[in-house]
């Protein structure tokens, strides 16, 4: 789709700009310094462009910030027949500069300005001190901590006129704290100590990592009072950032429990209430993830909108194939539940194959639309993930939604009805096959977007499912099964007692404990966190 | 099993178990004539059975009893265990560690003592639990009291707690995962991934050479049929109807007197050491074990051998065995993209057309057809029946 | 009990005795007009999102050989089979393969696992076996060709460029918990520690088998790297992790000018099924891109889209050495003017077919191919700019030398050592004899 559409924009290009193309030329080759570079770019391998970009950064041209934008983002290019350099945008090739229109006949046309890490590296540094003083606050944040790490790069004058400007505090602050980086390597020891003390207590990773190589090169001269101060200095950042670990260490806990919480919700309902081993749950939340993927490929220029279609279409579809499953094949079953579970197995095998066979074994590219990307500051020692925060509201949206359907509607009501005493639900004119078939296209349903959330945190692939089912039994059991309030508090206090638990003893050993924890815990409550009473206890 | 338990033991075993005993009689000539025409017939010939056959039977043995062994808990005392696959990878794994040893100095290392993957992961001892396996009578102790150690441990908690249904189902498949986790981990030091493979020779006969192999398979359809008699005497025995009666109802065995948590026990830990017995058999024929058998997906297909065969019948869980194997076999070959639905559908039909298995299904067409030509009435049809 | 069910009995066990026979029986003889390659690769389960593109690869191979008229003026036949990502099935297919089907050669395997549970097999009856993947060294079979990446072909170059090209001072090593990563990381532990890297500075990490929650590791990435050293990341993270584990990267916002991450496990295949965006500028290194400049690789993946009926599908290194291993293959068989695995396998040794990258594949005695080396960037269209190759091409080293135990082994299938670990050292060769002629 969207090549289509950039093919029909570059004919549209085509069309208006042919005329002028030529007249054009001189004015997209200027006599500048800047373009002379530029040309030398096209030909040098990556050693000879590290000399150039160094130069260019230090070019003194208007468009010096632009042109490292651009080659920084990998979007600079040239043609190849007369070597004029070009923007390739997304829908557009414009000349560099002149900022005409290029109509070219095949992307083969233009080719690559490449850049590589230390190509990068070096354009973000000079960057940053081109854009020290931008207008606007953000990006002059932006470009203080990127000069963090390389304090080398901007001269003190620079430095002490961009903190003389500087208005905002924030801004100030980090620009003071890349002063003190550059006071560490002065010739005067005041100034040092100096630095040292102003770099103390501040959780900027390059701060560490400048005071830790200003240790090892007072340790080397010999220099013992800078020594002690940097080591406090250090040692003052490394009890902050230890507090922060533990805050950070929950914060994850709290994330994998609510990817246990949506994986588990819909187990909740088909295990939960209504007894069925589902063992195609996983496959319930596949399909969410598939339905993702097919959304996104039929609204690519709206990436950011795609998850709001894909929630809604992804419970339908799960849904639908939940009740498609109950009617075909479970509501034959009631009475027996570990025969659902032989049935249902081979369903999430026909289900597995049946992916494989329409969208190959690949797995398949979910893109992540950008205000799910990013982190939210705390301290720079403490970013809380933006996705992780999101699924973490939504896991919890989504299981109060669920109470309230089953607290609140009228469908809620009747499917506790059933679930309780099936004859007399029915005798009270209960139409209890379809409340049954509703119920476990519901549990599918939210399997689904439980598929859509996971599908922003791992691979969309046929055997994703298979990830899932197990942790969400153990959720299920454990929190009690029957009971929606078991499901948090067990998906909840599973995910933070693993992550308690992965510093001290790595990642496998960790789960194997909670593994372990949950069946020693099943020996003492063999009904789970929250049992219920009663008769609709006696299940299986 | 509604009759009278009389006559001696002989009787209850063999008499009194008419499908039984023609299983019997077809297992006992498929070990000695395969391996026989294996050995003795000229390739070519008709007759003559491949290696390639042969360790494919073997195969399908091993998991037969493994089928008999999930069978007897599950079909006669109604625990679904769903972590099976873990005793028989630990009845592998002990029999594994034989294997390994037998290699000596023969690895690529030429290490004597340290199997080749401790070389390279730079271990100078062998680990305390390695100890004795070099010996054959330790080895094949740990082939029976490593699961049967585990069973105990695992049913004395889960059985004494009352622990039951699919709470059980839940926290064995907790088991057996946790346990594939725990040998994947390189510093278990049961070579991880990759597990145990590369093995020579067992008491100190070339396990590539035919020979070999006949008698492995000879040995695995022994065991086949003897794992079936014990079950079978188990089962027959008052025991036996102590079990069914918990299997019926848990509670009203309770209340009448019976220690119902110690019957479970007993036949649980049978149960698991057979699953050991079969996977030490199925190791030297297959040529290696690795963590893969813990997987918590190979529990569940062993529970669908015994559904598909037939369930509280011994008999039925061989054949739903053999049956399902030679299936996955013949569509990964000849379908190979089209075998999970095949397989995934052989599951859903069966459950829903075919709640007593192939077995059931047979007995069914019998009984029309006989009721249509007034034959007498077949009595109570030998599978057991009940809730789940 | 009643008496019908022994007929059913009688009836089943009948059925298995007739498939046990038949199946036997067709234990018949290759027809003498064709020349039969079997492909063992995973059609199913885990493994088949990789192994997949390789059987395709193989058979659009056997296409192309039979358009030119085949071998030895015979047609080959394909004999596809599915081990289903289970590794005794790999061993029962491999002797199906063999005894049965009788191929001639086989393509297959991919995780180390699968190969290692086919060797004995493929020693006891005398095959021949391809092995196209990059793997952790340490072996060498004589029925066994490694068309894949040694470590010193992969890891070691990889290393030395962060060194010297990044000055990357700090190490974190992270791998799947398994045997390659655990040999590769040995083997990297022992060779920056002989360039003096101080062994505070390498941090080691293992993970499961499709490991989904990277947060506290990537967080553990992040301090380590904040030590005021330059710091990457050497992954030989395996398939399915890999996702999750970039998308946790770029959401702490780790970049690839701060700590970038260079993988031995992630191709442009892998890359197909990420949002590449946030990847940008992360390494790989491996002995092809599909973004190499040559007109073989041209042609190559011209072909490959027309087979495969898809333009976006993309072409990788382990099929460019399946590509290799077919060729010299053929050529062999032409060469020996016979399908015997013996005399295919003498006629093997340095035999020379052109590599897609622009330059010629030899293979070595040790059963390892001499192959070029690159590193590549990953670009925002799933592709790898290539930042940096080696000179010429780094012949396949069996053993490595940075290991104790492996430094005095050697391998050499011809006279007079004519043994897969000699050492060197002994003059005895360890296990591994050569049991044909």
């Amino acid at each position: 789709m969207l090549s289509v559409f950039r093919q029909v924009m570059l004919y549209l290009a085509v069309l208006c700009c042919a005329v002028n193309a030529h007249a054009a030329a001189d004015s997209m080759k200027p006599d500048t310094e800047l373009h002379a570079l530029a040309q030398q770019l096209i030909d040098a391998g990556f050693r000879e462009k590290k000399a150039l970009t160094e130069a260019l950064v230090e070019i003194n041209d208007p468009k010096t910030l632009e042109f490292s934008q651009v080659m920084v983002n990998g979007d600079l290019y040239y043609r190849k027949d007369d070597r004029v350099v070009v923007i390739k945008g997304e829908d557009k090739i414009t000349s560099f500069f002149n900022g005409e229109v290029i109509e070219i006949a095949s992307s083969r046309d233009i080719k690559k300005i490449s850049v590589n890490n230390s190509l990068r590296t070096i354009l973000r540094s000079g960057i940053a001190r081109l854009q020290i003083f931008s207008p606007v606050a953000s990006v002059r944040k932006q470009a203080a901590v990127n000069l963090l790490k390389s304090a080398d790069d901007i001269d003190s004058v620079t430095l002490s006129r961009a903190m003389a400007e500087e208005k905002n505090s924030e801004v100030k602050d980090i620009l003071s704290l890349v002063q003190g980086i550059k006071s560490l390597e002065s010739g005067d020891s005041a100034t040092r100590l100096a630095g040292i003390d102003a770099l103390a207590g501040s959780l900027y990773p390059d701060v560490r990592g400048a005071l830790a190589n200003f240790v090892r090169a007072a340790e080397s001269d010999g220099r013992a009072s800078e020594v002690k101060a940097a080591t406090d200095a250090l040692e003052k950042i490394e009890d902050l950032l230890r507090v922060n670990a533990v805050i950070e260490n929950l914060y994850f806990g709290l994330a994998l429990g609510a990817v246990l919480l949506l994986a588990a919700i819909g187990l909740a309902i088909t295990f939960g209430v209504m007894g069925v081993i589902n063992m195609a749950h996983g496959e319930m939340i596949m399909l969410g993830a598939y339905t993702t993927y097919v959304v996104q490929q039929l609204m690519p220029d709206h990436i950011g909108l795609s998850l709001a279609v894909a929630i809604p279409a992804a419970f339908l579809v799960s849904g639908l194939v939940g009740v498609a499953i109950e009617r075909g094949v479970i509501r034959h079953l009631y009475g027996r539940p570990l025969e659902t579970l032989l049935a249902t197995f081979g369903i999430s095998l026909v289900l597995q194959q049946a992916v494989r066979s329409i969208f190959s074994p690949l797995n398949r590219e979910v893109a992540t639309p950008d205000w799910m990307a990013g982190t939210f500051m705390i301290n720079p020692a403490l970013e809380l993930t933006y996705n992780r925060l999101y699924i973490i509201i939504f896991s919890l949206v989504v299981l109060a939604l669920l109470a309230l359907v089953l607290k609140r509607t009228l469908f809620g009501l009747q499917m506790r009805a059933v679930t309780m005493n099936r004859p007399m639900a029915s005798s009270m004119g209960i139409r209890t096959g379809w409340v049954d078939a509703l119920t476990f296209g519901l549990g599918s349903g939210i399997a689904g977007i439980a598929g859509v959330a996971l599908s922003q945190l791992t691979n969309v692939g046929p055997n994703m499912g298979q990830a899932y089912i197990i942790d969400s039994f153990m959720v299920v059991v454990f929190g009690g099964v029957g009971n929606l309030w078991g499901t948090l508090v067990g998906a909840m206090s599973l995910g933070v007692v693993n992550k308690l638990l992965e510093p001290w003893a790595g990642a496998v050993v960790a789960k194997i404990l909670v593994l372990v924890f949950i069946i020693l815990f099943i020996q003492k409550r063999p009904r789970g966190l929250f049992a219920l009473k009663g008769r609709a206890a006696d299940m299986g | 099993m509604s009759q009278e338990i009389k006559g001696g033991p002989l009787t209850r075993l063999i008499m009194n178990d008419k499908a039984g005993r023609k299983l019997l009689l077809v297992l006992l000539l498929v070990s000695v004539l395969v391996p026989l025409s294996n050995l003795l017939v000229p390739e070519g010939s008709l007759f003559h059975v491949s290696t390639f056959t042969m360790t494919l039977l073997g195969k399908y043995l091993c998991y037969a009893l493994l089928a008999v062994a999930v069978d007897l808990i599950w079909g006669y005392c109604g625990i679904l265990s769903l972590g099976h696959g873990a005793f028989f990878a630990l009845g592998g794994y002990a029999m594994g560690m034989y294997l390994m040893r037998q290699i000596g100095d023969r690895g690529v290392y030429a290490n004597p003592e340290l199997p080749d993957f401790m070389v390279f992961l730079n271990w100078t001892e062998l680990p305390w639990y390695w100890q004795g396996f070099d010996q054959f009578w330790f080895a094949m102790i740990m082939v029976l009291a490593a699961p049967g150690l585990l069973a105990f441990v695992f049913g004395v908690l889960a059985f004494r707690s009352r622990v039951t249904g699919v709470y059980l189902s839940i926290i064995t498949q907790a088991l057996t995962y946790a346990l594939l986790l725990a040998f994947f981990r390189n510093d278990m030091g049961f070579g991880g991934n990759n597990g145990l493979t590369d093995f020579k020779d067992i008491l100190g006969f070339d396990l590539q050479a035919d020979t070999t192999r006949a008698a492995l398979f000879f040995a695995s359809g022994i065991a086949l049929i003897g794992g079936y008699l014990i079950s079978r005497f188990i089962v027959t025995s008052k025991l036996g109807r102590v079990l069914v009666a918990i299997r019926d109802s848990e509670s009203r065995a309770r209340f009448l007197g019976y220690r119902v948590e110690w019957y479970k026990l007993f036949v649980f830990v049978v149960s698991s050491m057979l699953a050991g017995v079969a996977g030490a058999l199925y190791v030297p024929q297959v040529g290696i074990i690795n963590p893969g058998e813990f997987a918590p997906i190979n529990s569940i297909e062993i529970i669908i051998w015994v559904a598909v065969g037939g369930r509280g019948t011994l008999y039925g869980a061989v054949i739903g065995a053999v049956l399902v194997n030679y299936a996955k076999t013949y569509f990964t070959g000849a379908f190979a993209e089209l075998w999970l639905f095949m397989l995934g559908g052989l599951f859903v039909l069966t459950t829903l057309y075919l709640p007593k298995g192939v077995v059931g299904l047979w007995a069914q067409i019998q009984e029309k057809r006989r009721s249509s030509s007034g034959g007498p009435g077949g009595g109570q049809s030998a599978t057991a029946e009940g809730k789940v | 009990m009643k008496k019908t069910d022994l007929n059913a009995l009688g009836k089943v066990t009948k059925f298995i005795g007739m498939t046990a026979l038949a199946a036997g029986v067709s234990l018949a003889h290759a027809a003498d007009d064709t020349i039969k390659v079997g492909v063992l690769h995973s059609l199913s389960g885990t493994m088949a999102i990789s192994e997949t593109t390789l059987k395709d690869t193989v058979l659009m191979m056997v296409e192309e050989q039979n358009k030119k008229g085949g071998l030895l003026g015979k047609k080959l036949e394909a004999v596809v089979v599915d081990p289903a990502s289970n590794w005794p099935l790999f061993a029962e297919k491999t002797r199906e393969l063999l005894e049965k089907e009788d191929v001639d050669v086989i393509f297959g395997c991919w995780t180390s696992v699968s190969r290692k549970s086919v060797l004995p097999v493929v020693e006891e009856l005398n095959g021949l076996l391809f092995y196209p993947v990059q793997y952790e060294g340490e072996e060498s079979s004589y029925n066994v060709f490694y068309t894949g990446a040694a470590p010193n072909q992969q890891a070691i170059p990889a290393v030395d460029y962060l060194i010297n090209d990044l000055g990357v001072e700090r190490f974190v090593l992270a791998g799947t918990d398994y045997v390659y990563p655990r040999t590769t990381n040995k083997i990297l532990e022992s060779y920056l520690k002989s360039k003096g890297v101080d062994a505070k500075d390498i941090m080691i990490n293992y993970t499961p088998f499709g490991h989904s929650d990277w947060q506290t590791i990537v967080s553990d990435v992040k301090k380590f790297g904040s030590a005021g050293k330059k710091t990457a990341v050497v992954s030989t993270i395996n398939g399915d992790a890999n996702v999750p584990f970039y998308k946790e990267l770029a959401n702490q916002g780790v970049k690839s000018e701060d700590i970038p991450v260079v993988a031995f496990s992630v191709g442009e295949e892998e890359l197909s099924g990420f949002d590449t965006a946030p990847l940008v500028g992360h390494l790989a290194a491996w002995n092809y891109f599909q973004s190499a400049e040559s007109d073989q690789n041209e042609e190559f993946i011209e072909q490959w889209h027309k087979y495969i009926g898809s333009e976006k599908r993309v072409t990788n290194d382990p099929m460019e050495a399946t590509y290799i291993g077919f060729n010299m293959w053929a050529k062999a068989v032409e060469k020996a003017g016979s399908e015997e695995v013996d005399k295919v396998r003498t006629a093997m040794y340095g035999i020379e077919v052109p590599n897609l990258t622009g330059g010629t594949a030899v293979m070595n005695v040790n059963h390892h191919l001499s192959k070029p080396v690159l590193i590549g960037e990953i670009q925002e269209d799933g592709q790898f700019e290539i930042v940096w190759a080696t000179d010429e091409e780094v012949p396949g080293d069996a053993w490595t030398d940075y290991l104790p135990e492996s430094k005095n082994l050697i391998s050499d299938w011809t006279a007079p050592v004519n043994c897969g670990n000699y050492n060197t050292v002994t003059k005895s060769c360890g296990g591994a004899v050569a049991t044909g002629e």
